[in-house]
């Protein structure tokens, strides 16, 4: 039994279906990367997953429960964490307080968790004064993944988190992410740099037309041919 | 001598009654800025929650002074503050529950929002047309004043005399205290930061658990006692007329649109700066300019820029040319 298991999952946010009886596993610890082109319903499979989408068809399961009927706050609390695709801080905020909202939820002391992601994120600790929306493309991306942290999910969501940063910052992004699936949780992860997100994927999926089009460990997608020569540019 | 005397009438005349009229607007255009940063729009009923609060804040002024009861040197309308704010909540809390919520529900665009708010608008002020009627009304009481012109001129021997009267004092010391605690309560407090979160970022505030039926109903309680405050201190100050809330409107929406709409310390900026503006060029600056200028060089006109019945042509020049050169205003808030 997969962590997460989101099967057969069918709606859109209209009349109109985007997702085709799309079908996503994590295992626990465990990276899975979904690739695909532009408007292929990546982001859109995340929100499903998420509960922010209204599904015509298929659940959604963590660690065994159905959660599919639960709103996104409920999904939090059963331990979902989710960085959207843009939009993903709090811009006029500093970045302590985009922690401390991340940490709304908890009845209990964070100031641990908020220790960890500055360890996890250095910067951050010497930023954590100044307003998030001042931050350069990748601090803000720290940022937005260290708000997620802070609810300590067992499932972590992120969709694109290296979009729009150096190469340099999107390996040090993935080296983070590395070290935050070693500690246990599982990250299910939306990338646009589909050879070096396959590289650390465990599990990946290729999405086309809302519909999983190839689905293999990282390391198989990377070799076959096909899904080089379409998706991975040869 | 002359030049002293050009500095008392400059504070007697100018400074003193633009600083408290400035404190009053910026309450007033704090409110605006929390409704807008939080719900979205332009809330053209707050001239007349303003009117209906201070309505209600009368009302209990004279109950307690029916019942013998006095503030000493201080109003007794201050006493009767937290039962007109009170109300002016409760009333508030009722209409977004009938009006507003509906629109929130369906995201409905601000511009039509704005236009519910003014259906409001009209309810609000026929309510408080019905509670108190149209006339104008006095209800400040305690000491007259802190400084006295009289007292003043004898004690400096100067022949310009300045006054400064409690409410002016009052209402620049109540203000001070009134903007100190609303910072506090929206750095440092859990529920004022999610406040601020969600004025920021309300996807991500829905996200983070924030529950956004709890920030609405505080941002309602607290613009209303913002509104019920500036408005009971600019009756103490002037005197309380229902229409004259109404025409508040102007000013303070041009306050809170200078200082960048939904932005709080934007807001304090721009009522002090349209509070400056509008006396600065109503008065006339015959006197001032006779003590600084050299003898014969002295002007004959009044050196008014405008008379006072034009005093909120002075609100709309500012908002007009604001939105027209910057429209986030000078503290960045959000594009109108
Ligand atoms: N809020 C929305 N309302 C209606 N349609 C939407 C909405 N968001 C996305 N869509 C549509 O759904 C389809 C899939 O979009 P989605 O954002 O999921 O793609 P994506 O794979 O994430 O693309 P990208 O790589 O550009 O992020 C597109 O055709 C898009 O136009
Ligand atoms: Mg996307």
């Amino acid at each position: 039994m997969s962590f997460l298991a989101a099967e057969n999952m069918t709606g859109g946010y209209g009349a109109a279906d985007i997702l085709h009886d799309c079908t996503l596993r994590v295992e626990k610890g465990q990276i899975a990367v979904i690739v695909g082109p532009n408007g292929a319903g990546k982001s859109t499979a995340m929100k499903a997953v998420f509960g922010m989408l209204k599904l015509r068809g298929g659940h959604v399961r963590l660690d065994g429960e159905d959660i599919t009927q639960l709103s996104p706050q409920d999904r939090v609390a059963k331990g979902m964490g989710f960085v959207p695709q843009v939009n993903n801080v709090f811009p006029s905020m500093s970045v302590e307080e985009n922690l401390e909202m991340g940490a709304f939820i908890r009845k209990d002391d964070f100031k641990a968790t908020m220790e960890q992601v500055y360890d996890l994120f250095p910067i951050l600790r010497d930023k954590r004064r100044q307003a998030a929306g001042e931050l350069s493309g990748g601090q803000r991306q720290q940022v937005a993944v260290g708000r997620a942290l802070m609810t300590q999910p067992k499932l972590l969501m992120l969709d694109e988190p290296t979009a729009g940063v150096s190469p340099i910052v999107m390996d040090e992004l993935f080296d983070r992410i590395i070290e935050v699936a070693r500690t246990g949780i599982s990250i299910l992860m939306v990338e646009q740099n589909a050879r070096q997100a396959l590289e650390i994927a465990d599990q990946g999926y290729v999405l086309v037309q809302g519909a999983n089009r190839y689905t293999d460990t990282g390391k198989a997608l990377m070799a076959d041919p096909e899904v080089r020569r379409t998706f991975l540019g040869g | 001598m002359d030049f002293l005397n050009a500095i008392v009438a400059l504070l007697n005349f100018v400074i003193i009654p633009a600083a408290a009229y400035g404190a009053q607007l910026a309450l007033g255009a704090l409110g605006a800025t929390l409704v807008y940063g939080v719900l979205r729009f332009s809330n053209f009923a707050l001239g007349d929650t303003m009117a209906f609060g201070t309505a209600i804040t009368i009302l209990g002024t004279w109950w307690l002074q029916s019942h013998g009861v006095s503030f000493g040197i201080l109003p007794t309308a201050l006493l009767a503050l937290p039962f007109g704010i009170a109300v002016t909540a409760a009333l508030a809390l009722a209409t977004d529950r009938v009006v507003y919520r509906y629109y929130r529900q369906v995201r409905a665009k601000p511009v039509i929002v704005v236009i519910a708010s003014m259906g409001v608008m009209f309810v609000m002020s026929g309510i408080t047309r019905f509670v108190i009627g149209v006339e104008e009304i006095r209800f400040v009481d305690g000491t007259k004043f802190v400084i006295e012109a009289n007292s003043f001129k004898q004690a400096t021997g100067l022949a310009e005399g300045l006054a400064l009267r409690s409410t002016q004092l009052l209402t620049m010391v109540t203000a001070a205290l009134v903007v100190a605690a609303l910072f506090w309560f929206l750095n440092s407090t859990r529920t004022g930061k999610s406040m601020r979160a969600y004025s920021d970022n309300e996807d991500l505030a829905l996200l983070s658990g924030i529950n956004p039926e709890r920030v609405v109903a505080i941002t309602w309680i607290i613009a209303s006692a913002l509104a019920v405050i500036a408005g009971t201190l600019y009756g103490l100050d002037k005197a309380y007329k229902a229409f004259n809330y109404f025409s508040l409107l102007l000013p303070i929406f041009a306050a809170a649109v200078v200082g960048g709409l939904g932005n709080p310390l934007g807001a304090i900026a721009g009522g002090f700066l349209v509070a400056f503006s509008e006396v600065g060029v109503t008065y006339a600056w015959k006197k001032v300019a006779g003590y600084v200028m050299p003898e014969g060089l002295a002007p004959d006109g009044l050196l008014q820029i405008l008379s006072t019945d034009y005093k909120f042509s002075v609100s709309f020049a500012i908002l007009i040319l604001v939105l027209l050169f910057k429209p986030t205003g000078i503290f960045k808030g959000k594009a109108v």
